[in-house]
């Protein structure tokens, strides 16, 4: 592990201050994926801020009815608030499906958003790999390929993103809140945060260097009450996706079964948390039934491109977005 | 068979007279050459990529911690990068804490801060100052043995004991969270806990039992 310094900032204008005076410092929150990469050595920064004493640990429900989620609240107690459960309950399912208890009570809702992909390449730290080494080649392009992206791909970098919270967040378009370093705040809508790769894939998102994520906001929609996440994987729990499906709808009440409005968002199969405006559009205006379903579902994978291992998340992708509409028009609310 | 575990007891059946910690601590004090240069192959990246794990360290400098564990507050002098694990196992001596993956994918290194479970591989020793750290060794009150552990012994909840710790630690968490009684909760609620002898249903039974308060 690299050496580094250490220290603690009390106020957000100090974590952001400390961390853009240095190219090489980073912030560390929880540490789930930070302390796992400085171990490999595949992140190696030379000072950290540790922010986990930021007044930044609230959940409010804003004036308008929506939600602010502090950067700092905790994987856990976002997934059990009883408002997230009640209004947003595809949030709370996807953080439950992701990672483990312990790892849930560490993780927070600003880190979980700069989480890094579980590409072997990347994490073993010595092959060729341009999102660690920029301009080394992409092993996993000619390597083993089975957990890679089929949506999202460059000629230089097939790494899936990890997450499930970010999917939940794409979907219901969420917006995050930022610090920038020089002052000023900005918000960026959850679907412009993280980058394709293209041609840097080392560039995840929009942040600048000391750029803090300072809270999530939820808009104010009450059909997000009929929500679910689903997630596909090689194990019942504690693996990351091979495909998941974050879904909202709208149904007419009338009972014709009218789809008015829809969000879907897919997890393991892309190298950002993909939202499908192809899927909803097929959705709207649709009758919620499996032939809808199934369409939304070859219209959101349309683009998708397999390497050698992995195209079997083509098809799973589609059955786990047919699926979830299905579970989704079914929720009473 | 009684409820609690006798340690000494057991360490000191050996005909030898020696107990299994004696004998560790033994064999450590006799090569502590070996030991110390397979340390540093270990900590320094591949050979060519830079100088020994020891001699960044020293360039980083050390920086003060102040740890309460067990109720205990211990101030100590660590390197930045020390884990919260390494800080209990190598400077406090609170070996229970196990080290299994080192990357947070195993459960074995669980520790409550603030009552909530949480992985010591994966937080720095510097981020749990301030905090309140509960290990293995300070669950028990005194020969009581917190209702876990108990549990974990009436149902023979483990082989060979190395994820224990983590487990009942982690069940110990998992009571004060809450989670459904049912066989299929207690399994996703210790998920995180992998155990390789396969103890699985075991430890399920000592979960439910724990959480039920029942005695018997």
């Amino acid at each position: 592990m690299n050496p580094f310094t250490y220290s603690h900032a009390n106020r957000p204008e100090e974590a952001v201050a400390a961390v853009a005076k240095n190219p090489r410092a980073d912030f560390v929150a929880g540490g789930t994926t930070l302390v796992d990469l400085l171990r490999l050595d595949v992140m190696t920064p030379d000072a950290l801020v540790d922010v986990n004493a930021l007044p930044l640990a609230r959940i409010e429900t804003l004036p308008g009815g929506g939600v602010r989620i502090g950067a700092m609240v905790r994987n856990s107690d976002l997934a059990n608030d009883p408002t997230i459960r009640q209004r947003y309950p595809v949030l709370s399912e996807a953080l439950l499906s992701g990672a483990s208890p312990q790892l849930r009570n560490m993780a927070t809702t600003g880190g979980n958003l700069m989480q890094r992909t579980r590409c072997y390449y990347f994490r073993d730290a010595v092959s060729p790999c341009n999102k660690r080494q920029p301009g080394s080649g992409c092993a996993a392009l000619g390597g083993f390929n089975r957990i890679h992206a089929v949506l999202g791909t460059s000629e230089k970098c097939i790494a899936t993103h990890p997450g499930d919270m970010p999917v939940a967040l794409a979907a219901l378009d969420a917006v995050v809140h930022t610090r920038r370093p020089g002052g000023g705040e900005r918000a960026i809508p959850l679907t412009d945060f993280h980058v394709p790769y293209g041609e840097d894939p080392a560039r995840e998102s929009v942040l600048e260097h000391g750029e803090l994520i300072t809270a999530v906001e939820l808009p104010a929609v009450p059909w997000f009450a009929r929500s679910t996440y689903l997630k596909i994987r090689d194990r019942a729990s504690y693996e990351f996706a091979l495909a998941s499906a974050a879904v909202a709808l709208d149904l007419d009440r009338s009972g014709s079964r009218a789809i008015r409005a829809a969000r879907v968002a897919l997890g393991g199969v892309a190298t950002k948390p993909w939202r499908s405006r192809e899927a909803e559009q097929v959705l709207t205006g649709g009758k919620a039934d499996e032939a809808t379903f199934r369409a939304a579902a070859e219209a959101a994978l349309k683009g998708a491109r397999p390497q050698r291992n992995n195209e079997f998340k083509i098809e799973l992708a589609k059955r786990t977005l047919t699926r979830a509409l299905a579970t989704a028009a079914e929720i009473k609310v | 068979m009684n409820d609690t575990w006798d340690d000494e007891s057991a360490e000191n059946s050996d005909p030898t007279g020696l107990s299994r910690r004696d004998f560790l601590g033994m064999s450590l004090v006799a090569v502590p050459v070996v030991g110390v240069a397979a340390a540093n192959v270990k900590a320094a990246r591949p050979a060519a990529a830079g100088p020994p794990a020891r001699a960044v360290a020293a360039k980083a400098g050390l920086m003060p911690v102040t740890l309460n564990v067990n109720g205990q507050v211990r101030q100590l002098r660590l390197d930045p990068r020390t884990s919260l694990l390494d800080a209990l196992r190598e400077e406090m001596d609170l070996s229970g804490t196990k080290k299994g993956c080192d990357h947070g994918q195993c459960g074995a290194c669980t520790v409550l801060i603030d009552d909530r479970r949480v992985l010591s591989c994966l937080t720095l020793a510097a981020m749990a100052s301030g905090h309140r750290v509960t290990t293995i060794e300070g669950l028990a009150q005194g020969d009581r043995l917190h209702p876990v552990q108990a549990a974990f012994l009436k149902h023979d909840a483990f082989q060979c004991g190395y994820c224990t710790p983590g487990q009942i630690v982690s069940a110990v968490g998992l009571l004060k969270e809450g989670c459904p009684g049912d066989a299929a909760a207690i399994r996703e609620c210790m998920s995180g806990n992998l155990c390789r002898c396969g103890a699985y249903p075991n430890i399920v039974a000592a979960v439910q039992e724990a959480r039920g308060g029942r005695t018997t």
